[in-house]
């Protein structure tokens, strides 16, 4: 990482300030050093900025690396995920974020060459412990990916499928009702209650990632992750996402992968940054986004980044 | 002042361009073209020279089913009846000007040795007949159906026809008294294989082919489409999967013959399996189709999305469920694609069965996967091997059943495909 000269990183970071507090340098500069020597402190042990750690946490994460082969994807990740919380992850490509979201129900596994050390709960529960499977995991901890990606199957289907593997409802009735309530749940039944037998491919873009969402509620999972979920949308699709995901939060815990600052700051309730493969920075949004502790976090959020 | 150059640049290469393009089109089409007419030339030679096979020339004789010829004794038993004489009783009749002995032999070949068994069979069905006459068309020698069709030059010197001058007489004669009648040739569908060209049919080889085709396909797409989805989806991606995929594909390249040698070896001597049989072939058939669909399998399954196998995976499938609910159900149509090419190729495969003896002279149809049994494409190498001129429409005939047939497998995978494929 290079190491940026102090004056640079002053004129960088407090144009206001150097506008109007030319009388006091003492202040900037003080600003500037207890600054600097925090990422300094980051930079050699990658230490994260800001609060890993909240209250009533529900997943977490600690000192969780990953390995792709020879690549070190993740470098020491602690994170703490309450419940009933949104939290974005954020960072330029490439940084880890979608891999440390797929380490959290394990679709890792399924790379080959991925190896995960480190510990992550789920509840208190190790869900890299040999005796869980990962397919009681992916019930408790739903994913939404980045491109819509429905079943060649009815719409019907599309969400019948998860409670019918894991034998969630006794009978015809019970599953009819799980679909209805997971696609009004997702704000999609309205468009398709007339043709829940047609192909779920045969609807947009946005509708496809609802339905998408939908079939990921109606296993009734604790955790659910998204995976920029509105990257390929329309503004209106992603409002209507985002609505959602709000209205989501009131049961489920949220880890939403974006690379939109104004969708971060509209959905989440924490904000993590992560930059080459270290969470740098991790705080409440608001504190984020007005008062970033780490050079690279607001030169990320500023669009100074790369 | 850069805008004005790209401008002219490119205005420059334009032309270059656009001819290269034409060139191009009209490249295509011509391969297009030639291909066209090659196909084309070949099924005109294929049907002008095998049409004229599914007819055939009859005499019309009159029969009469005497009982002092057939049942000598009073009792008639179909085993061991004359037939043959009475097809020569009226054959005298017909000629009554024929009574040397020599005269009478070349007048008898005439009439086809089907001839008898077709009289017989007319009794079997039908015992009142015996005591009664009626006119009945017997099949024509196939010498005399060869002069009927235009096959055989009459201006050759006698020595050189297959026919003799008084031959030729006695068929002109019975032309002209409008006994000579063309009628299709139920033989060809119905028989097994024969010396006698006029009474040689395709059953046996068309049954040889069917029962080798189940086999095949029974062993062959199971046992593909179970490798292809564990080493796809299951087995762990090293050297060793390198080494196992190298080695299908070399065997899909291997030439036929070698699993024809193998078969023989293996299931034949060693495994004590009967020769000429449809088991032994469907095997040895199984074992060559076996790579190619493998390798139709493999690239079906690679070809879905894996964003539907992590959608699956998402929502907390097993990774039987996502094969068996996802998966397959996507590639079914390419690994179906890939069974019906195996199987075309099995159809049209005759070395490998050379060598585990389905090349034998059988004439009874087969009725089961272990009778003895020749193939179609065998049975056309037999044909083509044959001097009879009349053997070379039979050849074609025999070729025309077989791409019909392959035709119709064809089509059945194409409904299939389209059935599957409606599926979602």
């Amino acid at each position: 990482m290079p190491e940026p000269e102090p004056v640079k990183v002053l004129t960088l970071m407090e144009p206001t300030a150097e506008g109007t507090d030319e009388n006091s340098p003492d202040v900037i500069s003080g600003t500037a050093t207890r600054r600097r020597r925090l990422e300094e402190i980051s930079e050699l042990t990658g230490k994260t900025v800001g609060q890993v750690r909240c209250k009533d946490p529900f997943v977490v994460a600690e000192d969780v690396n990953v390995h792709y082969g020879e690549l070190h994807a993740i470098k020491d990740v602690t994170l703490e995920i309450g419940k009933r919380q949104v939290v974005a992850l954020i960072g330029p490509s490439g940084c880890g974020k979608t891999t440390f979201l797929r380490c959290l129900n394990r679709m890792n596994d399924s790379i080959e060459s991925a190896r995960v050390t480190g510990r992550i709960t789920l509840d208190g529960e190790d869900i890299y412990s040999k005796s869980l499977d990962p397919v009681a995991l992916r019930a408790r901890v739903g994913i939404v990916f980045q491109k819509p990606n429905p079943f060649p199957k009815s719409i019907y289907d599309n969400v019948a499928y998860g409670p019918r593997i894991h034998g969630l409802a006794a009978d015809r009735a019970e599953l009819d009702n799980i679909v209805h309530t997971s696609l009004e749940r997702a704000g999609l039944l309205k468009e398709v209650r007339d043709r829940l037998d047609e192909p779920g491919t045969s609807l947009s873009g946005g509708q496809q990632q609802r339905l998408c969402i939908a079939r990921t509620i109606a296993v009734n999972p604790e955790v659910i992750l998204m995976d920029e979920p509105c990257s390929a949308l329309d503004p209106i699709a992603t409002a209507r996402i985002e609505d959602l995901i709000d209205e989501l939060s009131e049961n489920y815990a949220i880890v939403i992968v974006t690379h939109s600052m104004q969708q971060a700051a509209r959905v989440s309730r924490r904000v993590a940054y992560f930059h080459l493969g270290r969470l740098v920075e991790v705080d409440d949004t608001d504190k984020i986004f007005t008062n970033p502790q780490h050079k690279l976090t607001e030169n990320y959020i500023t669009g100074r980044f790369g | 002042m850069k805008g004005r150059d790209t401008r002219t640049a490119v205005e420059a290469s334009l032309r270059r361009r656009r001819r290269k393009e034409v060139l191009f089109r009209l490249s295509g089409l011509v391969a297009t073209a030639v291909g066209i007419v090659f196909l084309g030339v070949f099924f005109a030679s294929l049907i002008g020279q095998g049409a004229s096979a599914f007819r055939q020339t009859f005499i019309e004789l009159d029969i009469e089913y005497s009982k002092d010829v057939l049942a000598p004794e009073g009792e008639l038993d179909l085993d061991y009846a004359d037939f043959d004489a009475v097809v020569r009783n009226a054959l005298w009749q017909e000629f009554p000007g024929v009574t040397d002995r020599r005269a009478r032999r070349d007048l008898l070949r005439l009439v086809s040795a089907a001839a008898g068994f077709q009289l017989r069979d007319a009794l079997l069905e039908d015992p009142e007949l015996l005591g009664t006459r009626e006119r009945v068309a017997v099949p024509a020698s196939a010498t005399v159906d060869m002069l009927v069709k235009g096959n055989i030059d009459r201006s050759l010197n006698e020595a050189r026809r297959p026919l003799t001058d008084r031959q030729l007489e006695w068929i002109d004669q019975l032309a002209a008294n409008d006994r000579l009648e063309m009628k299709f040739n139920t033989a060809l569908f119905t028989n097994g294989d024969s010396r006698e060209p006029e009474m040689a049919g395709i059953k046996g080889a068309l049954m040889g082919s069917f029962y080798m085709l189940i086999v095949t396909i029974g062993l062959s797409f199971p046992l593909g489409v179970a490798a292809a989805i564990y080493l796809e989806e299951f087995a762990p991606k090293n050297r060793w999967a390198d080494l196992i995929e190298v080695n299908i594909n070399n065997l899909a390249a291997v030439p036929s013959i070698v699993f024809g040698l193998l078969g023989l070896a293996v299931f034949i001597n060693w495994l004590g399996m009967p020769r000429s049989a449809p088991l032994v072939g469907g095997l040895v058939l199984a074992l060559l189709t076996l790579p190619v669909i493998i390798i139709a399998s493999r690239a079906a399954i690679k070809a879905v999305p894996p964003s539907i196998r992590e959608a699956a995976l998402g929502v907390g499938a097993s990774r039987m469920q996502v094969v068996f609910h996802h998966v397959v159900p996507l590639a079914l149509p390419g690994m179906l694609t890939g069974a019906i090419i195996g199987m075309s190729r099995a159809l049209g495969e005759t070395a490998p069965l050379l060598m585990i003896g389905m090349v034998a002279f059988i004439v009874d149809v087969p009725s089961g996967f272990s009778d003895p049994a020749s193939a179609l494409p065998v049975q056309i190498f037999l044909w083509a091997d044959s001097p009879e001129r009349a053997f070379a429409e039979r050849t074609s005939a025999a070729i025309i059943v077989l791409l019909g047939f392959l035709l119709l497998m064809n089509l059945a995978a194409i409904i299939l495909r389209t059935k599957v494929g409606r599926r979602w």
